[in-house]
């Protein structure tokens, strides 16, 4: 069971704020993992500073995956990595608006980002500067929408409005 | 083999050696016997051999993340059966976990031990096709047809414990629906007695054979670097050499108590990824008998879910006979019981690699954002580096000791 505030916890998060000062804040507590919220301006260097730095080498890219936020009007993108030499894990989270939601790709840091971007700007409409090939992936090449986000409902369920007269209910 | 080939070949072009390069596109899929699967690899062909592929996949996308954001957790689990529905039962029971995470309920040891057994001979149904099917492609049909009656039992106890056979929907947040019968223990015994002689008769035709070595040796390999890079996990990433396991560095469900060997190979060929998931069924069945030890030791024989009210369904007795117990099965089934705002990510060691949950929970009855990471989509980005130069065949070969399952791949 996870239990917050390790030393490599600490570690990580003291070796964040030393090289990138204001564009990191720590705010979240999580039950699993450290969570740390990035500025989109720092966030390529942030990963490569992760995947890089000789104490924290985060050389494994778990996942990655888009988020929208309607409330802030913004989209995100939550990155989950790995270090398998320390056996620890920690999410990075960061936040575009939606009017220009552009970030720079993490393709050149883990070639598995690839699909996973791609995936993120089918659903989610996020642009990844600077990746190979970022085009739909599970979706069809002719949809227009990017249908994760929030302003595409699924149907409840446990509508009361529908009229259920025509089926003896 | 297959690499002296490729190098002769490339010097120069055997029917036209002055003139251009002739090359030819091939659509091998989406529907393809080759592929197990629907996904379309449009390949540029020299000859036999592949200069480059692009993959097309998405043909059985069902949107389940978008879904998902519209069920209560109970309804969630039908869908994570179809992710990869080779292994049902462990995608339920990593989603339950999930939940479990999120929500704070312990379950006892018996659940644990009880799901370490359903897990691992969800693993061993898994790596028997995926390497009876690699024996298929490479033209041995007989272990597919003779290891598919094990695959049967496996599912009988399935059906034993659960009542369905392929998509499981097995377990309930906080263990199970209902205690193993009788029938069932007969069942997994009968298993674990009959499987090791048919399994041994099984590696015996292939392991050693001459034209399998020779048909998989060096075909298809990926150096341990690029299988990280690329985010390989599971059987495949051990072939190429690297030992992570989710159940040893992350234990969950009380693996931690277990004994068992995380099997590597070293060149991340097609031999050695169906060497590994050769060895990782021999150690399910150690740890399946492990479990069963366990369980004898046990005082406590009934126990099969969480004491936890809040979440943990009533017994169907109670349900049918109480009024309290009815309104709380139904305030459960409908997702109306208190859930925590938070995020968790679970993870489990899936018959394909790290299959993982991360979940989002705004307080609402449903998930407000849940990402499955699927072992399959992330490792079937590395197929065409891993087939450039290689003959069609050996492609064939290597996908299918990649063990890409269509339903994982699109979600």
């Amino acid at each position: 069971m996870y239990k917050p505030g390790s030393d490599r916890d600490q570690l990580v998060i003291s070796l964040l704020t030393g090289q990138f000062g204001n564009n990191i804040e720590q705010n979240e507590i999580s039950t699993d993992m450290p969570v740390i919220k990035v500025k989109k301006s720092a966030i390529y260097d942030v990963l490569l500073f992760l995947h890089d730095n000789a104490e924290l080498q985060y050389n494994f890219l778990t996942t990655l995956c888009g988020m929208h936020y309607p409330e802030d009007s913004q989209l995100g993108v939550v990155y989950h990595l790995h270090s398998f030499v320390n056996n620890h894990r920690i999410r990075i989270k960061t936040a575009v608006n939606l009017d220009n939601p552009v970030l720079p790709t993490a393709t050149t840091i883990w070639p598995a980002a690839n699909w996973m971007e791609r995936e993120t700007y089918d659903f989610f409409g996020i642009i990844f500067k600077g990746h190979p090939n970022l085009k739909r992936i599970l979706n069809v090449d002719e949809m227009v929408d990017f249908p994760m986000r929030k302003e595409f409902p699924l149907e409840d369920q446990t509508r009361e409005d529908k009229d259920d007269s025509m089926f003896g209910r | 083999m297959a690499q002296e080939l490729q190098t002769d070949y490339w010097k120069k072009d055997i029917i036209n050696p002055e003139g251009p390069k002739e090359y030819n596109i091939l659509n091998v899929g989406p529907t393809h016997p080759a592929t197990h699967g629907v996904f379309q690899n449009v390949m540029l062909m020299d000859g036999e051999f592949i200069v480059s592929t692009e993959q097309t996949i998405g043909y059985i996308h069902r949107a389940f993340e978008k879904i998902a954001e519209r069920r209560p957790f109970y309804q969630i689990t039908p869908l994570t059966d179809r992710l990869n529905y080779c292994s049902a039962p462990l995608n339920n029971m990593g989603w339950h976990m999930t939940v479990e995470k999120l929500l704070g309920i312990e379950t006892p040891k018996r659940v644990d031990y009880l799901r370490i057994i359903v897990m691992e001979l969800a693993r061993i149904a898994d790596h028997l096709i995926c390497n009876t099917v690699i024996g298929v492609d490479s033209g041995a049909l007989t272990g597919f047809t003779y290891l598919f009656q094990d695959r049967e039992f496996i599912y009988e106890i399935y059906e034993e414990i659960c009542g369905s056979r392929l998509t499981t929907n097995m377990g309930r947040i906080g263990g199970f629906e209902r205690n193993f019968s009788d029938k069932a223990w007969d069942k997994i015994h009968h298993f674990l007695k009959t499987y090791p002689k048919k399994l041994k008769e099984f590696e015996s035709l292939l392991s050693r054979n001459r034209i399998f070595m020779d048909r998989t040796i060096n075909v298809g390999p990926f150096s341990a670097d690029r299988a990280l890079a690329y985010g390989f996990t599971g059987p495949n990433l051990r072939a190429c050499g690297v030992d992570y396991d989710v159940r040893v560095m992350d234990p969950y469900c009380s693996y931690d108590e277990f004994d068992f060997i995380v099997p590597i190979g070293q060149n991340g060929d097609t031999y050695d990824r169906f060497m590994v998931r050769q060895e990782e069924m021999w150690q399910s069945m150690s740890i399946i008998k492990q479990a069963i030890a366990k369980l004898e030791k046990l005082d406590d024989k009934e126990t099969y879910f969480a004491n936890d009210p809040r979440f943990v369904l009533p017994p169907k007795e109670k349900v049918y006979n109480n009024m309290e117990a009815l309104i709380w099965h139904f305030k459960i089934v409908m997702g109306e019981t208190e859930i925590p705002v938070g995020e968790v990510y679970h993870s489990i060691e899936a018959a394909n690699g790290e299959l993982g949950f991360y979940l989002v929970s705004d307080g609402g009855r449903t998930p407000s954002r849940l990402h499955f990471r699927r072992p399959c989509f992330i490792y079937y980005q590395a197929y065409p580096e891993m087939v450039t130069g290689n003959m069609l065949s050996d492609a064939v070969l290597t996908m299918s000791s990649m063990n890409v399952i269509a339903g994982e791949l699109d979600a």
